[in-house]
């Protein structure tokens, strides 16, 4: 999912960009404040761990492999403003030294996978949290918020790179989601036995972080949530929406409606229309939101599965 | 990542300040003079529109000139380029079947290698501390400098880890199984972040046993 230079044009990389760094500023503000300095360490270590985490490859059907992302994961063991730190931090050494995501779509890439991610990850996971009680709850949630995550990043990744022009929202948003919603499985599963992992070898790790500073959290939550909904609003709602001509005049005053070719790929759910239901947004969302369910039910089963008795953590 | 075939730590084969000579001139100007220019060369190239023809190919020819300035082995700066672009390949593959989308497609490949080139140039010129001091200069705040630097730091310390528990591991597990083999995985990810968090503790006494803060 990380973006080269190239694909994003200059008012998305700016957009993006002021985006980001209003979020990672604030994550950065409220990490200081709220972070012991004994854990200031930890930011830099659990960067280093994400990206080692990142190189161990996990097998999957026909010789491919996947390997986990991790900004969930991060999330739930650390809280929502570390975890942006740290991905932008993984994101930043991804790009200088390795050459992996471009400088200018740097923005792009840390609203996408440091953001968006961790922040949307984080919620679901605490939403589902509070309903299923009990380590088994914790892996359930987990999962589903990996898989929520990790497919609505891919979509405002497929959002920016329309708005772009580089490549029309027609073979960008099909081919993104449903590539991320296979990914996502994977990286639920990988996050949830991660997470279990570490839950039975060092119970403290996790319950030193999850538990403390509930009250502030909410306003910190809030703030995310209105970068997360503006962000998306940008990037997103112009083609996802029906309003009368989002994309098409902006498309006609910048003089690149000839480019709008005709989608490539065919995916499954054929325009992701639900037959009968005729709206090509309300189709979209019931589509998605069926996935969703399917998901949920499945990390529902898995943390039956992993977890054998519902115990105390 | 395939550990089977070195000797050395991996850390080696993925990184880069290893190859070429740490004093050509490249390697010897100082960080700011290389990231700026270098800076307005990826942003002037997103932007200009592809007729720009003469700026494409003066940036090519300065980026050429630079590399052979550098002494990196030019075997090595291929290889980076064709390794780091399958997305590059794989958007150019679709929009070269669009019927209307071979400008465009010329456009984001030429844009993307030059780019690519520009920060492969860079970082392999320019210790990662060096860059650390030029953005602590422009005001990145602290805290982020901090993670970056212990990020950078450590970073080849825990893939040397996993890859000695990786190597651990195989030669005691014996199970095919794939759902065992997540299993193991899983464990050995949990593991290592465990281990980075005890270490992040010890490096926390140690470094205020320096005298930080």
């Amino acid at each position: 999912m990380h973006i080269p230079d190239g694909f994003i044009d200059g008012k998305t990389a700016a957009v993006t960009a002021v985006i980001s760094a209003v979020g990672v500023g604030f994550a950065l503000r409220q990490v200081r404040r709220e972070l012991p300095p004994r854990r200031v360490p930890l930011l830099g270590l659990a960067a280093a761990f994400l990206f080692a985490a990142q190189m161990v490859n996990f097998p999957v059907a026909g010789g491919t492999s996947g390997h986990l992302i991790g900004g969930t994961l991060v999330a739930a063991l650390l809280g929502p403003s570390a975890a942006v730190v740290v991905v932008t931090t993984v994101l930043i050494v991804q790009c200088f030294l390795f050459q992996d995501g471009g400088v200018m779509a740097l923005g792009a890439n840390v609203f996408n996978m440091a953001i968006l991610n961790s922040v949307v990850g984080y919620v679901i996971y605490r939403v589902v949290c509070h309903w299923l009680t009990g380590i088994r709850g914790r892996v359930t949630a987990i999962a589903f918020a990996a898989w929520c995550a990790t497919v609505l990043a891919a979509i405002s990744c497929a959002g920016q790179l329309a708005w772009s022009g580089t490549i029309p929202w027609s073979v960008a948003f099909p081919a993104m989601a449903t590539v991320h919603m296979a990914i996502g499985v994977g990286e639920g599963l990988i996050s949830a036995l991660v997470f279990l992992a570490v839950c039975r070898a060092r119970p403290d790790l996790i319950t030193e972080t999850a538990l403390t500073g509930q009250r502030q959290r909410l306003g910190e939550l809030v703030r995310y949530g209105l970068l997360v909904t503006l962000g998306v609003a940008v990037f997103v709602a112009p083609f996802a929406c029906s309003w009368p001509d989002g994309l098409d005049s902006v498309a006609e005053k910048f003089g690149f409606s000839h480019k709008m070719a005709a989608p490539l790929l065919p995916a499954p759910v054929p325009d992701y229309q639900v037959p009968g239901i005729h709206w090509a947004v309300g189709a979209t969302a019931v589509a998605g939101a069926a996935g969703s369910l399917i998901v949920f039910a499945l990390a529902l089963l898995m943390g039956r599965w992993l977890v054998p008795k519902p115990k105390d953590l | 990542m395939a550990g089977a075939q070195t000797e050395g730590p991996v850390s080696v084969h993925l990184v880069n300040h290893h190859h070429g000579r740490p004093d050509s001139p490249v390697h010897r100007l100082s960080a700011a003079l290389k990231l700026g220019p270098a800076l307005i060369i990826i942003v002037a190239t997103v932007l200009a529109p592809i007729q720009w023809r003469a700026w494409f190919i003066g940036v090519a020819v300065l980026l050429v000139l630079t590399a052979w300035l550098s002494q990196l082995p030019l075997f090595f700066l291929f290889r980076r380029l064709l390794v780091l672009s399958p997305f590059v390949l794989g958007v150019v593959l679709v929009n070269a079947f669009q019927p209307a989308g071979r400008d465009r497609w010329l456009a984001v490949a030429v844009k993307s290698v030059l780019c690519l080139l520009t920060v492969i140039l860079v970082s392999n010129t320019t210790p990662f501390s060096q860059i650390l001091r030029v953005l602590k200069s422009i005001r990145v705040p602290a805290l982020l400098i901090t993670t970056l630097a212990l990020m950078h730091r450590y970073l080849f310390v825990l893939m040397d880890e996993s890859e000695r528990m990786r190597r651990a591991r195989a030669s005691r597990t014996f199970t095919r199984g794939r759902r065992f083999h997540w299993h193991t995985l899983a464990t050995v990810v949990g593991q290592l972040f465990i281990r980075a968090s005890e270490r992040a503790e010890r490096i926390y006494d140690a470094m205020c046993a320096r005298g930080w803060k």
